[in-house]
C-alpha cells in the first residue's frame, strides 16, 4: 500500500515545474531591470505611475461594485432556488449553470452587441452591467449549494422557540451560508478584478482595468515591469484568498 | 403572492442572462454584417460555417480546430496525470498530503493572467518556443487540479480491499489495476476529464500568453483578435449558437448521470 503513495511524485515534480517555478520567475523577474540585475525600480515605478495608480484603484472599485452587485442580486435568487416551497425542478437550476459554461469571452461579445444594437453608449454603466451577467452564475451557483444542503430542522427550531421568519432568516439562513457567500466572493471578485479582455469589449477600451495594463507591458517586452505588476496583483489574490478557507469543496462539486 | 412573486424574480433574471444569447441565435439567420439589421431569414451563415466558405476571415474554423485538438489533448493528459496523482494523494498522509493538496490548489485560485503570465515567464526563461506544445502543457497545468478533485472522492469511497482481493486471487498488479481500480475510478476520472475539456475550451488568457507569435488561434484568441479590428465575422453567430445548443445538451446529459448515479447509490 504505502509504495502507492509515490505515484503522486510525477504530479509532484509537474507542479513544481509548471507552477512553483513559474510563480518563482514572476517574483524574480519583478525585482531584475533588463539587464538581469536586481532592482526595486519596477516596484517604485508602479508607485509613481499616476496611470497605474489609478487604474489600479479602478479595477478594485469596480471588482467590488461588481462582487456586491451580484451578492445583492444573486443571494435572493439562491435562496428561491434552494427553498422547495419556490422550486422543485432541477432544470431551472441548470439553465442558471449553464452560462458558466460558455465561453465568457463569447458572453460578453454577445452582450456588447446587445448595446450597440440598442444604441447604448459603451461605458462604466454598461461594464459594471456586463461583469454582472458574465459573473452572477458564479455567485448564485455556491450560495445555492450551501443553502440546499442546510439541514431544516435548524430552521425549524428557531420557528419552534418562537422566532418570526424575518428573525430565522437573518440569524440562522444567514450566518450558515457565508461560507457559499465566501466562495461566491472569491469566484466573482478574483476574475473581475485580473480580467482584461472583457472590460476592453464592454467600454470599448475607455475603462481601462488593471489586466490591460499587465498584458500591454507582457506584450510589448516590458517583461520586468509586467512581473511587477503581476506580482501587485499577487498579493491581492493572496489577500483575498484568505477570507475564504474551504471554497475547494464547492468548486470540487460544480457539475 | 410571495410564490409569485419568487417565481417572476427568478424569471426575469434568466430572462436577462439569455437576452444576448437568445439575440445571437436570432440574427445567425440572416446574413447582415452586424447584430440588428435584419435582411430576411437564410440559413447561408450556417452553410458558409460548415463549407468553410467565409465572407471574411476563413481561419476561423481552423481557431475551432486547434481549440477541439488542444482541448482534447490536455484534457486526455490531464485525466491520466490527474488520476495517478490522485492515487498517489489518496495514499499519502500528514504534512506531505497537505502540501501537495496546497500545490494542487494554486492553479485553481490563481487569476487566469497570473497563470499565463507567470507561464509566459517560464517559457521565455527555458527558451521553449512558443506553440501548441506551449499552450497544451499550460492547460494541462489548470486543468490537473480539476482531476484530481473529481478523482479523489471516488477514491475515498472505493472499498480498497478489492484491490488487494485481486491481488490474493492472483491478478498482477497490473491487471488489478487495470480490471478493479479503473471501473471503480471511472465515473471519477469522466468527469474530470469533461471538467478539463470545458475549462480548456474556455479558457483565454492563459492562451493568449503562451501561444507565441507563430499565429497559433484557438477560439477565443480569434475572437479577442477580431473584436479589436472592429467588425465581427458574421459566421460568429451560427458558430456560437451551436456551441449554446451542444454545451446545454451536455449539461443535460451530466445532470441525468449523476441524478441516476445519485439514486443507485441511494438504493445501495
Amino acid at each position: 500500500m504505502s509504495k502507492r503513495s509515490n505515484w503522486s511524485i510525477p504530479y509532484l515534480i509537474f507542479l513544481i515545474f509548471f507552477v512553483v517555478l513559474p510563480l518563482i520567475l514572476v517574483l524574480v523577474y519583478a525585482f531584475q531591470d533588463n539587464a538581469g540585475r536586481f532592482t526595486l525600480g519596477n516596484i517604485t515605478k508602479f508607485f509613481t505611475d499616476k496611470d497605474a495608480l489609478s487604474t489600479f484603484a479602478v479595477s478594485l472599485e469596480v471588482a467590488l461594485e461588481t462582487t456586491l452587485l451580484c451578492i445583492l442580486l444573486g443571494y435572493p435568487a439562491a435562496w428561491i432556488l434552494a427553498n422547495k416551497k419556490y422550486n422543485r425542478s432541477a432544470v431551472t437550476i441548470v439553465l442558471f449553470i449553464m452560462p458558466m459554461w460558455v465561453n465568457a469571452l463569447m458572453r460578453t461579445l454577445a452582450t456588447a452587441q446587445l448595446f450597440t444594437m440598442f444604441d447604448i453608449t459603451l461605458g462604466k454603466g454598461t461594464l459594471l452591467f456586463g461583469m454582472v451577467y458574465d459573473y452572477l452564475p458564479f455567485m448564485i451557483y455556491p450560495i445555492y449549494n450551501v443553502l440546499s444542503r442546510m439541514d431544516p430542522s435548524y430552521a425549524e427550531a428557531a420557528e419552534d422557540l418562537g422566532a418570526t421568519p424575518a428573525t430565522v432568516f437573518r440569524k440562522v439562513t444567514v450566518p450558515l451560508s457565508m461560507p457559499g457567500v465566501a466562495s461566491g466572493v472569491l469566484m466573482v471578485f478574483m476574475p473581475t478584478v485580473s480580467t482584461f479582455a472583457i472590460s476592453e469589449f464592454l467600454t470599448n477600451n475607455k475603462i481601462k482595468l488593471f489586466g490591460t495594463i499587465i498584458q500591454e507591458n507582457i506584450n510589448s517586452s516590458m517583461w520586468n515591469y509586467g512581473a511587477a505588476l503581476a506580482l501587485v496583483m499577487l498579493i491581492i489574490i493572496g489577500i483575498t484568498s484568505l477570507f475564504s478557507k474551504d471554497n475547494e469543496e464547492v468548486e470540487g462539486g460544480l457539475i | 403572492m410571495k410564490k409569485i412573486l419568487a417565481k417572476i424574480y427568478i424569471w426575469v433574471l434568466l430572462v436577462i442572462l439569455y437576452a444576448p444569447l437568445v439575440f445571437i441565435a436570432i440574427f445567425s439567420f440572416t446574413e447582415s454584417k452586424v447584430l440588428g439589421n435584419w435582411q430576411g431569414f437564410s440559413v447561408n451563415l450556417y452553410k458558409n460555417l460548415l463549407t468553410g466558405n467565409m465572407q471574411g476571415n476563413s481561419s476561423l474554423l481552423s481557431a475551432v480546430y486547434n481549440t477541439l485538438l488542444i482541448a482534447l489533448v490536455a484534457a486526455a493528459f490531464s485525466t491520466l496525470l490527474g488520476t495517478i496523482a490522485a492515487i498517489g494523494i489518496h495514499n499519502l498522509k500528514g504534512g506531505r498530503k497537505k502540501a501537495i493538496t496546497f500545490l494542487n490548489n494554486i492553479p485553481m485560485i490563481n487569476p487566469d493572467i497570473i497563470t499565463g503570465v507567470s507561464l509566459f515567464l517560464l517559457f521565455v526563461f527555458l527558451r521553449i518556443s512558443q506553440g501548441y506544445v506551449s499552450v497544451i502543457l499550460a492547460h494541462i497545468t489548470f486543468c490537473t487540479p480539476y482531476v484530481v478533485l473529481s478523482v479523489l472522492p471516488k477514491l475515498k469511497q472505493m472499498n480498497p480491499n478489492i484491490y488487494e482481493a485481486a491481488l490474493d486471487l492472483g491478478a498482477t498488479p497490473s491487471q488489478a489495476l487495470w480490471k478493479v481500480m479503473v471501473p471503480e475510478l471511472r465515473p471519477g476520472m469522466v468527469s474530470g476529464f469533461i471538467l478539463a475539456f470545458t475549462m480548456s475550451l474556455d479558457d483565454f488568457a492563459v492562451t493568449f500568453f503562451t501561444r507565441g507569435t507563430i499565429g497559433l488561434d484557438t477560439l477565443s484568441t480569434y475572437i479577442y483578435t477580431d473584436a479589436r479590428k472592429g467588425g465581427l465575422t458574421p459566421e460568429l453567430r451560427p458558430l456560437m449558437t451551436l456551441i449554446f445548443i451542444l454545451i446545454l445538451v451536455l449539461l443535460v446529459i451530466i445532470n441525468v448521470r449523476q441524478d441516476r448515479m445519485n439514486k443507485k447509490q441511494a438504493a445501495q
